[in-house]
């Protein structure tokens, strides 16, 4: 079967989306939420369950605490408690562990083991994943309901030292605080020292009722030195010490007849053997918790520890304090702590937390009858409802004991059930479905190469690609490959109790995925062994400009093939990939002196020499018919000289607009300056002139009803700029209020809908009726146009010079490089992309989800309406890579001539420079899935990565239809 | 004859290899406080001026600059001015790259003009022992098959070496690791030396490899 390169690209980009998408379900599980506003009310508290009776009181039981201290101590490890050194580092606290009125448990956290999203668990008892962090995009403060929240609105007071990161995510909460930043991990005694300073005082008043203490120096020592360094005993003896205070001063102050306290010891998360955290071995997830409180009965002797879960925690304090639980929470309180209160307040204590449970479970599993512990729960309600009865009744017989046990025990396994379905679906990989979309994303993606690799006629001649479909289809292996991957599915799907996506899609898609893959798997392999005993003599997949006979690179090609390669390779490093403008521009900046040389050695060879090789290479005015006056020849040249270093200064102009990235993100740039409100003038002046030049070099192209449709739109532009009060008009009243612009906007819009209307027309024109080459790259350009003029309105006013400095680049490039020097398709295409990609940090993007602007979904519209909000946000954030990508269409079509499959070049191309880098990163995410940073820097990477593969699949689609005009004209 | 040309070559690049080392080891024993890290600009100060005079004395000595047809007292003075003037064009011109390249504009203009020198030092100097203040044997040297003596594509090499080097010294500056040869320009003129040193070495050994292959055209 033989198909069109371009199509065959768009085709395979298009299944590469998909399996993008697979793999993105199963890397982000959808979060367990009621909502994400909403918080719980002590009045929306059900009441206690009685059989018969009508109305039964809602008051919760008394809590069992009045004070509690929250001993936070960051990467405590269970064996620096529990553990045989235990005795040695925390004298005092395994004293109380075997011998106090303790409770001690090994807590286990789940991975990202790092503070924050521990910190949000242990306060929402809910369990964190990436989405939360996109969700809540500008807010660093913590939206959801949570137990400091509850606890304030429920007016206990609430002291904090430690960890600034509680600061930012509870503002206004505390009423006395003192963060400290744990900036510097070479300090370990300060950051503690900060913390311990306030104890003395605090202790001794009697104004607050939770306080929480956050150490962060073990942390510390744990990354400079590891866990079984020497600065880590006197650190820990330091927190045994604090401990030891602290448990003194609340005996002290404890009162005959008062509620008792609770004192909290534990840890955020624990440290591996080398010390860091992050990912999920043992010894990172095992953080000790034990439990103070004269409340609990005395132990005799060290027992073993039970296990619970980080997130049990949250109940087991909202229940103690009196508080409504958090909705969002998935832990069960810890039945050890209600042990001592009666029989009735204990089954109260469970019900509530299962009613809790039983709701979050109806609102985000679909098939929640299902889940055993929800019956389970249904049943012990109905039984503590009789239980109830019969107690106020006055039955104080034996029977009503033992039913209570009974009831009890019905209620801790419908809470353990439920806890643990509702878990299961949260803060864990769906392997399966990664792996899945991973196989899928990586076949289409190495089909691409070994193509590419295999049949260098896909990049030379016809421009087409001979797959051995039917041949494939009708092949053994094929059928076993099937039969194999569909027993595999089948197993996976029936054996694992895990909730996969995968498994969840109806079976006639998953047998059209197994299907497909294995076909292709067959085509690769008969396509390589068909080809590879001719490859060898192939160095490199190089698309090299001299056709056939000699495949020498030149020193650019070396550049485009070694940078690709060494972008694709540098996002292994989370450094690299939050500077990756860095990599642009360094790349982008090498290429403007490669082509500068490439030029210098064209002109001033031309000068010295002559009848040299390079004047067959490079026949320099072949292409035009008529002979040059050798004034315009010079001047020409000189112009052509001056591109590439006026393209380096406009470069490093636009590299100064907008500081992006990570570490250098503070310092001051040109943006700042010119958004600044005394340099108001500046700006506007800036905008206007650059608005002019955007016409100049847009309109030369353009049909005469565009020009002026133009010109009009940018006026509309700028008038929109100044109604929104970003830019100054000439004319403008000082006092002036400012609008949204929303009808200066939509007068823009309406100038970009008739400029893409008679782009498109023209085109049509071109394909059906005509069959003019000339109508059809002039309805490109008004298209490109069109385009243009869309970004200019939706870029702010201090990026219009990113859009001016884009168009002039391309508009001298073409004119003096590409066209002139003679590059082909592909070496265009690749320069393309690396200017679109370097544009697109040029507008101020980074890899950090916090600088999509959103703003910009609200340009023109009176409030946020979905589609278009998403639409407009995607095409100004994308807009530097997609005005590259027209451009190149535009300007590849408008080369036809020289070569007539240069589109399906350039497609090819394209596809392969964006779906190679893809594969790569996805496998690369999976196998960092446990890194430090996977959700702060891999995972929005990711985001932006599909994003940019899909809005490339709509650029190769639109590719292969312009191809398919074009071919369809010719014949 | 190649043999000898290529023993030449050999023995005054290790002299100038052995004067960078000199020029690292002397000032750390004389200087109180002398680090590579710490007085970064001083080791480069010291490098350049060493691997400068190096250079000059040991390319007058062998003479292999191209023989001048008049040698009056004039000529030669205008021509050392000449050369005076185009190593500060190199250091403007290296330096302008650097700055297009994103180092800072003002803030550390001195370190960067430093690199800069330094840069010329190893390259553009070479080139001026070697060819003279001529622009068009730069051009035809470094245009391809453009060598036509030994020296030449020596030339080549180390120039190539050198300026590579510095290129990928930049690498690791955005990594996070918060060492002192991170700090600017450390990483960039560390990577230059290092090339600069693997180019005298490579040229010699790679003329030698393939002193079957090549043949010069003669002027």
């Amino acid at each position: 079967m033989k198909v069109r390169s371009s199509v065959f690209a768009s085709f395979i980009l298009i299944f590469e989306v998909i399996g993008v998408a697979l793999f993105l379900r199963g890397f982000f599980p959808v979060p367990v939420k009621s909502s994400f506003s909403s918080k719980s009310k002590l009045s929306d508290q059900p009441a206690e369950p009685l059989t018969g009776g009508s109305h039964n009181s809602s008051r919760p039981p008394q809590p069992l605490f009045k004070r509690v201290v929250l001993m936070l101590v960051d990467a405590l490890r269970e064996d620096f408690v529990f553990g045989p050194n235990g005795r040695k580092y925390m004298p005092y606290t395994r004293h109380l562990v075997e011998r106090g009125s303790t409770h001690s448990f090994v807590a286990k956290a789940r991975a990202p083991t790092v503070t924050m999203p521990r910190i949000k668990a242990l306060t929402t008892g809910s369990i964190p994943g990436f989405i939360d962090v996109v969700m809540n995009l500008n807010s660093p403060a913590l939206l959801e309901d949570n137990l400091i929240w509850q606890a304030k609105t429920a007016g206990k007071r609430i002291v904090f030292y430690g960890d600034d990161t509680w600061v930012r995510l509870f503002p206004k909460h505390f009423m006395e605080y003192d963060g400290t930043t744990s900036f510097f991990v070479s300090d370990y005694t300060e950051v503690d020292n900060n913390v311990t300073r306030h104890l003395d005082s605090t202790l001794k008043r009697d104004d607050w009722d939770i306080l929480i203490l956050h150490y962060l120096g073990l942390d510390h020592i744990g990354h400079v030195s590891g866990p079984y360094s020497s600065p880590i005993q006197p650190k820990l003896l330091e927190m045994d010490d604090i401990l030891k205070k602290i448990h003194g001063s609340l005996i002290s102050k404890e009162a005959e007849g008062s509620l008792p306290y609770l004192l909290v010891l534990c840890g955020d998360h624990g440290m591996s053997e080398t010390g860091s955290h992050g990912g999920s071995s043992e010894p990172e997830v095992n953080t000790p918790l034990v439990l103070l409180s004269p409340a609990f009965r005395r132990k005799v002797g060290m027992e073993q520890p039970g296990v619970v879960e980080q997130v049990d925690l949250t109940p087991t304090l909202a229940l103690g304090l009196g508080l409504p639980i958090s909705q969002n929470s998935v832990g069960r309180v810890i039945p050890g702590v209600l042990e001592e209160s009666p029989l009735r307040d204990q089954l109260r204590f469970l019900h509530l937390n299962g009613h809790q449970l039983s709701c979050l479970l109806r609102d985000s599993i679909p098939e929640h009858e299902k889940v055993s512990g929800f019956e389970q729960f249904r049943v012990a309600e109905k039984s503590h409802g009789s239980w109830v009865k019969l107690y106020l009744e006055g039955n104080t017989s034996e029977v009503l004991t033992n039913m209570g046990k009974k009831v009890l025990k019905q209620y801790l396994e419908a809470l353990a059930a439920m806890s643990s379905a509702l878990s299961k679906q949260l803060g864990k990989y769906d392997m399966y479905s990664m792996i899945a979309g991973m196989v899928f994303v990586f076949q289409v993606s190495r089909l691409l190469v070994v193509l590419l690799l295999a049949m260098p006629e896909a990049l030379s001649g016809a421009a087409e690609v001979d797959l051995p479909v039917l041949p494939a289809l009708l092949s053994l292996p094929f059928y076993l490959l099937c039969l194999l991957l569909a027993s595999v599915h089948v197993l996976v799907c029936t054996s694992a109790e895990s909730s996969c996506y995968f498994c969840s899609l109806s079976w006639g898609l998953v047998f059209a995925a197994v299907a497909f893959s294995s076909a292709m798997f067959c085509i690769l392999v008969s396509m390589a062994t068909r080809r590879l005993p001719l490859g060898p003599k192939i160095p490199g997949k190089s698309p090299s400009r001299s056709s056939g006979s000699e495949w020498a690179l030149s020193e650019l090609d070396v550049l485009l093939l070694a940078g690709t390669a060494g972008h694709t390779f540098s996002l292994a490093a989370s450094s690299f990939v939050e500077e990756e403008h860095q990599t642009w521009y360094f790349l982008l900046n090498t290429l403007c002196l490669a082509v500068f040389q490439d030029v210098c050695r064209k002109y001033f060879r031309e000068r010295s020499t002559s009848g040299d090789e390079e004047e067959h290479l490079l026949p320099s005015k072949d292409c035009h018919p008529s002979v040059h006056p050798q004034a315009e020849v010079c001047s020409e040249r000189w112009l052509a000289l001056a591109t590439p270093p006026l393209t380096l200064a406009c470069c490093r102009l636009l590299r100064s607009l907008n500081q992006t990235g990570v570490q250098w993100a503070h310092l001051p740039d040109m943006g700042h300056w010119l958004n600044s409100s005394e340099h108001k003038m500046v700006l506007s002046l800036l905008a206007a002139l650059s608005l002019t030049l955007i016409y100049f070099l847009i309109q030369r192209r353009c049909s005469w009803v565009s020009k002026i449709a133009l010109a009009l739109g940018l006026l509309g532009v700028y008038s929109y700029r100044a109604a929104v009060g970003n830019v100054l008009f000439p004319w403008q009243h000082a006092g002036r209020n400012v609008s949204k612009g929303t009808v200066e906007a939509r007068f823009v819009y309406v100038f970009v809908l008739g400029i893409l209307f008679t782009g498109t027309k023209d085109l049509l024109r071109s394909q059906i009726i005509t069959a003019d080459a000339r109508l059809k790259s002039r309805g490109l350009w008004e298209i490109y146009s069109g385009l243009v003029l869309l970004v200019s309105l939706l870029f702010r006013a201090h990026n219009l010079p990113v859009l001016c400095c884009c168009l002039l680049i391309q508009t001298l490039m073409a004119q003096f490089i590409w066209k002139k020097l003679h590059y082909d398709a592909a070496q265009t295409t690749i320069m393309h992309y690396w200017f679109g990609q370097a544009f697109f940090y040029f507008q101020g993007n980074s890899n950090n989800i916090g600088t999509v602007d959103i703003s910009v979904g609200f340009v023109g519209l009176e409030s946020y309406v979905e589609a278009p909000a998403i639409f407009l946000t995607a095409l100004s954030t994308y807009a530097g890579p997609l005005l590259w990508a027209c451009h190149l269409i535009c300007y590849l079509s408008s080369e036809t001539d020289r070569s007539p499959v240069a589109v399906g070049h350039g497609c090819y191309c394209l596809a392969l420079l964006r779906s190679v880098p893809a594969a790569a990163y996805i496998v690369l995410v999976t196998v960092l899935r446990y890194h430090l940073f996977i959700w702060s820097v891999f995972s929005p990477k990711l985001l932006y990565e599909s994003m940019h593969t899909l809005l490339t699949a709509g650029v190769c689609l639109f590719f292969s239809t312009m191809e398919q005009s074009h071919s369809s004209s010719k014949s | 004859m190649w043999d000898h040309e290529i023993k030449a070559m050999a023995s005054s690049h290790a002299l100038i290899a052995s004067s960078l080392f000199l020029a690292t080891v002397v000032p750390a024993v004389l200087v109180q406080g002398f680090s590579v890290y710490g007085t970064h600009l001083l080791w480069l100060y010291s490098v350049s001026g060493t691997v400068s005079l190096v250079n000059i004395s040991v390319f007058w000595l062998l003479g292999v600059s191209p023989p001048t047809k008049k040698h009056s007292l004039g000529y030669k003075l205008s021509r050392l001015f000449r050369s005076c003037i185009y190593f500060l064009l190199s250091c403007l011109f290296y330096h302008t790259v650097v700055v297009l390249y994103g180092a800072p504009l003002i803030e550390s203009a001195l370190e960067t003009f430093s690199l800069a020198v330094l840069l010329t030092s190893l390259t553009t100097l070479r080139c001026l022992c070697v060819l003279g203040p001529n622009v068009q044997a730069w051009i035809r040297v470094f245009s391809r098959h453009g060598a036509m003596s030994v020296w030449d594509t020596s030339l080549q090499i180390t120039v190539a070496c050198t300026v590579v080097g510095a290129w990928v010294g930049a690498f690791p500056i955005p990594l996070d690791w918060d060492r002192p040869w991170q700090v600017w320009p450390v990483s960039c003129s560390l990577g230059s030396v290092i090339g600069f040193l693997t180019g005298l070495v490579a040229a010699p050994a790679w003329i030698h490899y393939h002193r079957k292959q090549l043949t010069y055209k003669c002027k």
